[in-house]
């Protein structure tokens, strides 16, 4: 019933807004839909606290403690980015950079992305799995190119391109992982692709296939995150869309494909029972890290630099997960929960100093805390957290990681602290003359409205200091269910 | 070992032309051309899906194979064909690596399929499994022709027709995919060819060409 109002609002939500997405009041209805999927997200977790884990539909659905925070998240930030966007794409539309036609498609995809999302989150089916990740990208592809500027038909061209060939390859790892449960499960095949069957019997899965299987699924889903030398396509897609797609696609959609990539990873690693897919991702996860952090350096463009900064923690993220264990699982999923809220806080307070400085780049925003100190703080503050100081959660998740790095794998810590120090430098070096510089701009007589920051950044900070019980519960149960050597 | 029975032969021809279409479109440089080729490539996997069908009398088959009628061998071209006279692309321009040369690495790429497909295809229980190799030489080909191009639109038609290899890989090796995500699958490809559909035109809007060499100003640190 839950997942039914869950996926059916943004659905509904989806048709309602390309019925009606041009009109005055359009923008209110897309908050009113993400309030109510959030809604739906809220009395689904209530359930499962009280019931535990189920399977729904023909056991087409799963929910369980790895995934309902997940959907939780994805609703929460799904929520505060339309009650953001709301504002900014008036002024958007003010300035003649969309037309209503543009709005329409913009409300409409919203909230159909956000369905994807939901759906590849809460399925059973691998396969379908598959088919709401590529339905995702396929949703934001017209979204990243929404201004219809030379730079974003290119950026929306790889997007395209690049997560297509990507996730063809996953669907060639499913197509093995299939394989391989058929063998097991029978030749009827309704279940063999069922995530709770295959978890029941992945001691029994032939490893051969199940490692190529997830050579292929790795690289398919790990090109939608944005591992290092797949990422190609994400800091453009997220450097030219509208800022609210860049804060989704950042903060939500890289989770989700973590996500897929988790999922398979505990069916091979139950089949293998050796350490090769602990050790693809512990490497490809080190070269993201060390390669954004180097990269960080060399943009000009703030949307960008977080870019970067977004693969360098889901390196981060992806490192843990390859370490596994449960207090690495444990970070990791605290990691994705407080780099999500952190990001798109981030995005929000870069979205209104880009517009407000009418560029994107660096050296043309200066001392937004002279223009408008709320942008001002809350960029900054937001830098600090993404920076992992103390007491943002950042910290907390990044102290466990490094710490259960030196204990499990001590080569890689050295290389993990160089590149956060370097990302450190780069980071916090562009940001502090964009907030305290001089600027010839006088203040904004009202200050902006924004309250998504100062909600995600407070969460974040409350993060850091005190994990409720009932949270730190559930990634635990997650950690556990993810496993590790 | 017994001679193959006649249904097998003739599914072994319908591999071996899937092959050698591959070969074909990572030569033809004329965008009409690759677009029929791509829906004879799609004439033939809707022709080895009825044998299988027929042979192993699997009902979701025929309705796999119904799907590719409609989509690949039908819809999807005649699309295309629509997008190319819109459009006015006719040419692709010279390749990245010049002709013989991709072809060499096509070969090498067919040589290293096989030998992926070796351990899978000795575990597969299914008669068609000799094919698994050819499956995923026509993926890695596709593969091949869509970095060795420069139009948008040949790039597409190679995305196309490493889809058809992916559906051919799953009939070999299993009969085919669970018919929930076959459906998935499929509404995904078409969707993605109307997104593609308007992206073109707004990129013809933006540049009055299809030449991929306007997209390559986001470059690393500039």
């Amino acid at each position: 019933m839950e997942v039914l109002l869950l996926l059916g609002s943004p659905l509904l939500g989806a048709l309602t807004l390309w019925a009606f997405g041009a009109r005055s009041w359009a923008p209110g209805l897309n908050v009113l839909f993400s309030a109510a999927t959030f809604a739906a997200a809220c009395a689904l977790t209530a359930r499962v606290i009280a019931s535990g884990p189920m399977v729904l539909a023909r056991e087409q659905f799963l929910v369980d403690p790895f995934n309902v925070f997940l959907v939780t998240l994805t609703a929460f930030v799904g929520l505060t980015t339309s009650i953001f966007s709301r504002p900014y794409m008036r002024v958007e539309a003010e300035h003649g950079r969309v037309s209503p036609g543009r709005l329409r498609l913009y409300h409409s995809m919203y909230q159909l992305f956000t369905a994807t999302m939901l759906i590849a989150l809460t399925t059973n089916n691998l396969g379908l799995l598959w088919v709401a990740m590529e339905a995702a990208t396929l949703s934001t592809v017209l979204l990243v190119t929404l201004y219809r500027t030379p730079a974003s038909l290119e950026a929306g061209w790889k997007y395209f391109i690049l997560c297509g060939v990507g996730i063809a390859q996953a669907l060639f790892g499913t197509m093995l992982l299939y394989f391989a449960a058929e063998r097991v499960l029978g030749a009827e095949g309704v279940t063999a692709l069922l995530w709770t069957h295959l978890d029941a019997v992945k001691g029994q899965l032939e490893p051969t296939v199940l490692s190529l299987a997830f050579v292929f699924l790795l690289v398919g889903y790990g090109t939608k995150v944005g591992l290092a030398p797949l990422h190609n396509w994400l800091p453009d897609a997220h450097a030219e869309g509208p800022t609210p797609i860049s804060a989704v696609l950042s903060g939500l959609l890289l989770n989700v494909a973590i996500y897929a990539v988790v999922r398979c990873k505990v069916l091979v690693e139950g089949s293998l029972r050796s350490a090769l897919p602990s050790q693809m991702m512990m490497g490809f996860g080190l070269l993201s890290v060390v390669l954004a952090a180097f990269f960080l350096w060399r943009q000009r463009d703030i949307k960008r630099l977080f870019a970067y900064s977004s693969i360098e923690h889901m390196g981060i993220i992806t490192f843990a997960f390859g370490m596994g264990g449960p207090v690495a699982n444990f970070a990791a999923l605290l990691h994705m929960t407080v780099h999500s809220l952190t990001k798109s806080a981030i995005f929000f307070a870069v979205g209104h100093a880009a517009q407000k400085a009418g560029s994107q780049l660096i050296e043309n925003i200066r001392g937004l805390v002279t223009i408008s100190p709320t942008i001002g703080w809350g960029l900054m503050l937001g830098s600090l957290a993404i920076l992992g100081m103390p007491p943002f959660g950042v910290f907390a998740s990044e102290f466990l990681i490094l710490t259960t790095a030196m204990k499990q794998q001590p080569w890689a810590t050295p290389l993990l602290l160089l590149a956060l120090g370097v990302a450190f430098a780069a980071i916090f070096g562009k940001v502090q003359p964009m907030v305290f510089g001089e600027t010839p701009m006088r203040r904004l007589p009202h200050p902006p409205a924004l309250l998504p920051v100062f909600v995600h950044l407070a969460l974040v900070l409350m993060l850091g200091l005190y994990v409720p019980p009932y949270l730190a519960g559930w990634y635990r149960d997650a950690a556990r269910l993810i496993g590790g050597p | 070992m017994s001679p193959l029975s006649f249904d097998l032969q003739l599914l072994n021809a319908c591999a071996a032309l899937l092959l050698l279409l591959s070969f074909s479109m990572l030569s033809q440089r004329r965008i009409v051309n690759l677009v029929n080729l791509l829906a004879l490539q799609g004439a033939l996997l809707c022709a080895a899906t009825l044998l299988v069908a027929w042979r192993t009398g699997q009902g979701h088959l025929y309705l796999s194979a119904a799907l590719t009628l409609a989509l690949k061998v039908i819809g999807l071209p005649l699309l295309l064909h629509r997008l190319i006279r819109r459009l006015n692309v006719y040419w692709d321009a010279e390749p990245v690596i010049n002709t013989s040369g991709t072809m060499l690495i096509g070969l090498l790429v067919v040589v290293f399929s096989f030998g992926l497909a070796q351990p899978i295809s000795a575990l597969a229980s299914t008669a068609t499994r000799s094919t698994l190799g050819i499956a995923i030489a026509v993926i890695l080909l596709s593969f091949l022709t869509m970095i060795t191009r420069r139009k948008a639109m040949s790039q597409v038609v190679a995305f196309l027709s490493m889809e058809n290899g992916l559906f051919f890989g799953a009939m070999s090796a299993t009969y085919g995919m669970p018919m929930v995500v076959e459906l998935g699958v499929a509404l995904d490809v078409l969707v993605a060819m109307l997104v593609l559909g308007v992206f073109f035109f707004q990129i013809r809007e933006q540049f009055d060409s299809l030449d991929l060499h306007h997209l390559e100003s986001l470059k690393e640190g500039e």
